[in-house]
């Protein structure tokens, strides 16, 4: 695979955002042996599964063809087979054979509060906690995948309590449980959901052992360098000082909350299922793919009571 | 007595597990246990009404559209406004393409390969080029994998899976027809996640989805697309799904007798009205065969095995939600809501039946027909395999029905109604989710949230025993089952996954506040 292709298969500069089959013939060469295919192990914390199902809306490649000609996806909740001990012991084997083969992908948060407000399966007759999947899986990683905002930082689960309760089960990011882990690469896919192609290139870059340029905030800045409103839809509409007041007029979305300007991703480009975005369908831009998703201090989503 | 403990069950959404009692192979005592807490309630306390309809559309990735709808109900219920016609056009075609998108990833991903042998793949001997490449991906992770230490994980995620003789079908040429249907199924279920971005921005957690209605309307090329989308939706339903649930029942035929389960409620959805009414599938409650009006002010919740310290059967607006993560006795964070005391079995399954008794003229054409080909009984269909038959006739008089909504859209018409959030009030938005009987309920004061509760359809199924010890839907439906192989217990999972489980959903439950009855439920 030249370096032409490379760029276009994990969605780079040339803006061709898909993954052409004939491109991904050239990764092939790479993974047609099954102990060549990446392993990967998917684990769910406090998550909504929104992640997963937006994998599943992969078109290029389609999830078949993901499974079975790139990765080997050894556990997911959601879609393998393996059910209870049958599960675990996939788990287990990885730990105890202290394989270093995998990538792990997390999604959702974490409760610091106690472990049982997340469990996954039981060992010994005893419930194991989601983050104590996290930590025995993470250290021999090739490397750990924050998949949406909630594992990259913590989002709705940890969100600011407004009133004077606490954070229910004080719930984290994925990254708290590791501070003392050596890990050997750490990345985060925001993202609320996060956009099957950024989770699929990223992978497929982790597998060719390329190199990926991360911000400030742990994203691939292939898929994070812009903002939304650097190639919003609406953009003529805002230099033309054209507003919406209310949701369903014409015009740009700023007056609405939209969050376009500090907000960075590339979907107007993108799309969601390649038919429509945030912004276009006039909603706007929430802010998902940011730290602060969804509290932005005291501000909330939308600022305003009237649209 | 043996305890048989599942956990996780896979293949559903969130957290679940179940203990089983069993003695002599036969189940007699079920716990099942609902392993997540998130809390949403606390987290929506003191914040814009309007970010309501955002924020528990991610209480659940797989129904968020459903979420949106009816907190967006809620919220216009509060404002005392009603969607325009084009708003509630566009809200159930979304909901419906997600209803499809749900019900076809539970019969092919989450359900099917309880049934069918995916191993028969390796007997393939034709042409196709999908199933010829999976054929080859598999014999190569056999073969290579074996030699090498990691056995274990050749032909994930498919394999490993429960081992026992007679659990999988044994006509080759029906697991091939499955298996390619497993493959052609995330397509369709994708392209039905197409429409519902083409309507309402993106999908899982829709963007838009507002109060008033909805943020935009396609443009016409968008229609275009979705109408060629919807053709071969309907094409696939009517062709591969139908066909394949009967041939999957007549081939366990078992389960017929199993999983039975014979009280039914349903909130109703896709309304005709833009005031919420003539829902094209019908409100109401069953009861050992006898349907009747639904009532909201006989609905409580009991927490006696619930982790939560809060008093027991009140009004589920009535309490607060205390998590107790200490508390004795307590298995599940999941709490039991009761209908008039009584556990009530809600989705695809508690719809049909409903309306089925209620004399909808589409469902009970489809449901005889089915029937009559399966030359079973209306009892019979309740039961593990009618929940798997419920969800293929609503996904087809679901398409015919986009098609009718798409064609009612009027383009020089708003997509929504302004909304301006009260100083104080209250607001109920109830309806379907694909799991069954959705409801948010929303208190405002000083233009903030003052509370806000959801009560939802796996609560309903999953729900632990009761004050009185009686156990929910999904508990009954699995006493007295038996089991072959403790090992490998593929009897108990295949008859929790006919429930389409969703945990992320049913643990959060939304307390604390005013009663129903105080609410003016649109």
């Amino acid at each position: 695979m030249n370096r032409r292709e490379f760029i276009k298969i994990t969605g780079g500069i040339t803006a061709i955002f898909t993954f052409p089959e004939v491109i991904l013939a050239g990764t092939r060469v790479t993974v047609s042996k099954a102990a060549a295919r990446a392993s990967i192990i998917w684990l769910q914390g406090q998550s909504c599964s929104g992640d997963s199902v937006s994998l599943l809306n992969s078109e290029d490649p389609d999830i078949a063809s993901l499974i079975t000609n790139h990765v080997s996806l050894n556990f997911h909740q959601t879609i393998s087979i393996a059910t209870g001990d049958t599960a675990i012991d996939i788990l287990l084997k990885t730990i105890k054979e202290q394989r270093k083969d995998y990538i792990l992908v997390f999604e959702g948060s974490l409760p610091k509060k106690s472990q049982i407000f997340c469990t996954i399966g039981e060992v010994n007759n005893k419930p194991v906690g989601a983050s104590e999947w996290l930590t025995l899986l993470a250290k021999n990683a090739k490397a750990v995948v924050a998949c949406g905002t909630c594992a990259a930082y913590g989002c709705i689960p940890a969100a600011k309590v407004r009133s004077q309760q606490q954070n229910p089960t004080n719930s984290t990011s994925i990254w708290e449980f590791l501070k003392d882990t050596k890990i050997k690469k750490r990345i985060n896919i925001p993202g609320c959901p996060a956009h099957p192609d950024w989770v699929i290139g990223t992978l497929i870059h982790l597998i060719m052992n390329k190199r990926i340029k991360l911000d400030e905030y742990g994203r691939p800045l292939i898929y994070f360098k812009k903002t939304v409103h650097d190639r919003c839809e609406h953009l003529e509409e805002y230099k033309k000082e054209i507003f919406a007041n209310n949701w369903g007029e014409k015009g740009c979305l700023y007056k609405l909350g939209c969050l376009g300007i500090d907000t960075h991703c590339d979907i107007p480009m993108r799309k969601w299922l390649k038919v429509n975005s945030c912004t276009k369908c006039g909603g706007g831009c929430i802010g998902c793919t940011e730290p602060p998703f969804p509290d932005y201090g005291n501000r909330g989503i939308f600022p305003t009571t009237k649209a | 007595m043996k305890k048989i403990i599942i956990d996780p069950i896979t293949r559903i959404e969130g957290h679940l597990s179940v203990e089983l009692e069993v003695d002599n192979g036969i189940v007699k005592d079920v716990f099942v246990r609902g392993d997540m807490f998130r809390g949403f309630e606390t987290i929506l306390l003191g914040r814009n009404p309007f970010d309501a309809v955002q924020i528990t559309q991610r209480i659940c990735g797989v129904c968020p559209i459903s979420h949106g709808i009816e907190s967006s109900r809620c919220v216009e219920n509060a404002c005392s406004v009603i969607p325009n016609t084009n708003g509630r056009l566009i809200r159930n075609i979304a909901l419906a393409s997600n209803f499809i998108q749900s019900h076809i990833l539970h019969f092919y991903h989450l359900s099917a390969l309880d049934f069918v042998d995916i191993t028969a793949i390796l007997k393939y001997t034709g042409k196709d080029e999908k199933l010829n490449r999976i054929k080859a991906w598999a014999q190569s992770e056999l073969s290579e994998r074996t030699k090498k230490n990691d056995k274990f994980i050749a032909c994930s995620p498919f394999l490993p899976r429960y081992e026992g003789e007679d659990f999988y079908i044994k006509d080759t040429n029906l697991n091939i027809t499955a298996i390619a249907n497993y493959i052609k199924a995330l397509d369709i279920r994708m392209k039905a996640h197409k429409l519902v971005a083409i309507f309402v921005g993106r999908v899982p957690h829709a963007i838009g989805l507002v109060a008033g209605g909805v943020a935009g309307l396609p443009d016409k090329q968008a229609i275009a697309m979705a109408e060629k989308i919807l053709w071969e939706i309907s094409d696939f339903i009517n062709n591969s799904y139908i066909p394949d649930v009967i041939a999957v029942a007549k081939n366990y035929l078992d389960y017929l007798n199993i999983g039975h389960f014979s009280d039914f409620l349903a909130y109703g959805e896709f309304p005709q009205q833009n005031d919420g009414t003539q829902p094209y599938f019908m409100r109401g409650i069953v009861s050992n065969g006898k349907k009747s009006e639904l009532d909201l002010s006989k609905i409580t919740e009991q927490v006696r095995f619930s982790r939560y310290s809060s008093e027991s059967n009140l009004h589920p607006s009535l309490g607060k939600t205390v998590a107790d993560e200490k508390k004795e006795n307590a298995y599940s964070w999941i709490k039991a809501p009761r209908y008039n005391g009584k556990p009530m079995e809600v989705g695809p399954l508690a719809r049909v039946v409903i309306n089925y008794l209620g004399g909808h003229t589409e469902i009970k054409r489809e449901v005889d027909s089915l029937l009559s080909n399966l030359g079973i009984s209306f009892t019979q269909f309740q039961s593990s395999l009618g929940r798997h038959a419920s969800r293929a006739i609503e996904a087809k008089l679901l398409c015919k029905k986009i098609s009718e909504w798409i064609s009612l859209l009027d383009y020089n018409q708003m997509p929504r109604n302004v909304c301006e959030i009260p100083q104080s009030g209250n607001g109920a938005g109830v309806g379907e989710a694909p799991r069954g009987a959705l409801g948010h309920w929303i208190s405002i004061k000083n233009h903030v949230i003052e509370n806000y509760q959801a009560v939802v359809p796996t609560t309903w199924n999953a729900s632990p025993k009761d004050d009185s010890g009686i156990g929910g839907p999904m508990e009954q439906a699995l006493l007295n089952i038996s089991i072959k192989d403790e090992k490998n217990p593929i009897e108990a999972a295949r008859v929790v996954r006919t429930f389409d489980p969703c945990l992320a959903c049913a643990v959060h439950c939304l307390n604390n506040g005013r009663k129903i009855s105080e609410y003016r439920v649109c």
